[in-house]
């Protein structure tokens, strides 16, 4: 049955969207418009002119050895994210699906990392592993461990997904913990009596009916690890040391606000645009498609 | 092959809730042994306890000689069909049926014939590669009992599998585990709430009300011989006809010395015959025509006693007092509002004690 509004005047539907529409308008598709013109021009060392180049800005990109490894980096941190994130919110989640005293309060806390903002998250985490200030820092260096991000390119990039891959779990358990939740409880019982161990039960049935919502958290996680990562990054390394933790869209931002090449950093906005319209494409086809299994 | 023993089984919750009170039953070997109650008499729980998947708190749980209350579900060789079927909705109906023997190690060769042996009895042979989504209700449930047979196990158990169908197919399903259980001569033991489903399957019967066995017997002779007024209420479809003694209409007829004992009589609505004669030793009660409901092969008539009754200790199906059902074959009925007079022979009465709790032999 198709439920049709009726209108008495022609113009009121549009009149209703049309705050929607403008924010929408407004907010998205005019900067998207800016940055997509942008990218095809040039601008003189002094920001005074620009002239058109067609594509020299992306062919431009493509040249540059720095934008490859950036795009090797940030791949290579969103696996790193989403597989840490996705397999320790998932233990946890676990954790809590099990009948616990206290479990409420156990899942409450569990969901409050969530409610950080990247930026505080990043602040955080420097506070706890600052060569000079941090207390674990003093740990790790205990352990013998010579613990120095700010000049350690590899300890900065863990110390990125470490605290990325932290605040993201909040999100994944709570999806975890409610598909663990619709899980109907006859079928492990059925599994149980069908002489299957609890690891085994895991592997073979828990598993295989969570794949929807693992392949759902896995998009979300490495969108997230893609745009949403800007602040940890700011606050905890700027990008550095060297280039060693700059992802795609911390140099959109280190290239065109700090380093003044706006064409180049408007051509790789519009890269990411692309690549995250591909993502939700992707996540799309498959909530449509609904049951997997 | 087993016996199951069960012996002064209890559960108790950690909140103190006593969900079942001490229960003694021993269902012997091959036989088809029936837990039927009204909801929330615990006959689910004792059932999950028998399969391990509930803690038992006290007694003891005896499967083929041995004692299995620490033993795991997987290794108590039993295999359970559940209400909701409880298939694995990711594997084919061939993997659902594999998957428990395929848990024990047993080579692939021998999986596939007792998988397709089991999907021939079952007529499911066309639907292996099947996801369980692709079947009917009827389907999945004949595939939850194929994933129990192809395993072989001692303990057949069943949680009210029959009650997500509808009625022609119940009734088909019904015949059809019966005959299975037949075959296969596995011992057996079944939770419903519906009487019929447990008289017609019932090798053993086992009543159960509040957590503990009102009568366990064979259907038939408890159908005759109702150890209480809840059984004698809860098995039988219209329930029996209770009532309080002590009016002088009643007491007046009853004669000896048991009948001095007894509290609450009891007489089947089947039993009834419309008559103006009083048998000898029986009971006659004139009524007033209420209500009549034909159903085809037989006729219920509801009358009210003249004589306003009292209320009687029973539950299930309670009729309200000074209300009698009577049952007489074919569609011939007295009119509504007519006076009737009916009447119930000696051995056809039932005599229970005053709270309901003891059965008063005549």
């Amino acid at each position: 049955m198709q439920k049709q509004a009726i209108f008495q005047s022609k113009l009121l539907p549009y009149a209703l969207v049309a705050p929607q529409l403008a924010i929408v308008l407004i907010f998205f598709y005019w900067p998207a418009l800016q940055a997509l013109i942008q990218s095809f021009l040039l601008q003189d060392a002094f920001g005074l002119s620009s002239s058109f180049v067609w594509f020299d800005n992306y062919l431009e990109l493509f040249r540059e050895r720095a934008y490859f490894e950036a795009i090797v980096r940030t791949f290579f941190f969103s696996f790193a994210i989403a597989v840490s994130s996705l397999s320790f919110a998932l233990l946890l989640a676990v954790m809590a699906d099990k009948p616990l005293r206290g479990s409420l309060l156990y899942r409450t806390l569990l969901i409050w990392p969530y409610a950080v903002a990247p930026p505080v998250v990043g602040v955080l985490w420097i506070f706890m592993l600052h060569p000079s200030l941090g207390v674990l820092s003093r740990y790790l260096r205990a352990l013998g461990i010579d613990w120095n991000p700010l000049l350690d390119g590899d300890q900065a990039a863990a110390l990125i997904i470490l605290a990325a891959a932290w605040k993201q779990i909040s999100y994944n358990f709570l999806f975890f913990l409610a598909g663990l939740q619709s899980i109907p409880r006859s079928v492990l019982e059925a599994a149980a009596i069908d002489g299957a161990r609890p690891m085994r039960r895991f592997w073979t049935v828990t598993f295989p009916l969570l794949s929807p919502t693992i392949f759902f958290l896995l998009v979300v996680n490495i969108v997230y690890a893609f745009f949403d990562t800007f602040g940890i990054i700011d606050t905890m390394t700027r990008g550095g040391p060297g280039k060693s933790t700059e992802t795609l869209v911390y140099k959109v931002y280190s290239d065109g606000l700090l380093g003044g090449n706006l064409g180049s950093s408007a051509a790789q906005s519009v890269i990411l645009m692309i690549m995250v319209i591909v993502l939700t494409g992707i996540q799309f086809r498959f909530v449509e498609r609904k049951v997997t299994y | 092959m087993a016996n199951v023993t069960l012996r002064n089984v209890r559960k108790t919750y950690t909140g103190g809730f006593e969900a079942i009170k001490g229960v003694n039953v021993d269902v012997g070997d091959g036989q088809f042994c029936v837990l039927v109650g009204p909801s929330g008499c615990g006959k689910s729980t004792l059932l999950r306890m028998v399969a391990g998947l509930e803690t038992v708190t006290g007694g003891e749980i005896d499967i083929g000689g041995r004692v299995v209350n620490q033993i795991e579900p997987a290794d108590r060789d039993i295999a359970m069909v559940f209400q909701n079927y409880a298939l694995y909705p990711h594997m084919s109906v061939y993997n659902n049926m594999a998957y428990g023997l395929r848990n024990r190690g047993m080579a692939e060769a021998e999986i596939k014939t007792r998988v397709e042996e089991a999907a021939r009895v079952l007529e499911l042979s066309a639907m292996l590669e099947r996801k369980p989504r692709q079947l009917s209700g009827g389907q999945r449930q004949r595939v939850a009992m194929g994933r129990a047979i192809v395993r072989q196990p001692k303990v057949f158990l069943f949680d009210e599998p029959l009650s997500n169908l509808d009625a022609k197919l119940r009734i088909a399903m019904r015949v059809e585990i019966r005959k299975l259980q037949r075959r296969l001569n596995t011992t057996s033991i079944y939770v419903t709430h519906d009487q019929l489903e447990a008289m017609t399957l019932a090798d053993i019967l086992v009543v159960m009300n509040g957590g503990q066995v009102e009568q366990v017997g064979n259907p038939l002779a408890i159908y005759e011989k109702p150890a209480t007024t809840f059984v004698a209420s809860f098995i039988g479809a219209p329930p029996m006809n209770l009532m309080s003694t002590r009016p002088e209409e009643i007491r007046s007829q009853l004669a000896g010395s048991a009948a001095a004992d007894a509290g609450i009589l009891g007489i089947r609505p089947e039993d009834f015959v419309i008559t103006d004669e009083t048998p000898a030793g029986g009971v006659a009660l004139p009524l007033t025509v209420e209500a009549i409901e034909r159903v085809g092969a037989e006729t219920f008539v509801y009358g009210s006693r003249q004589q306003e009754d009292q209320r009687v200790a029973a539950t299930p199906g309670e009729l309200p007092p000074g209300e009698v059902i009577v049952r007489i074959p074919g569609t011939e009925a007295p009119a509504i509002g007519a006076k009737i007079r009916v009447a119930a022979v000696q051995s056809k009465l039932h005599l229970f004690s005053g709270d309901g709790r003891k059965r008063i032999e005549a």
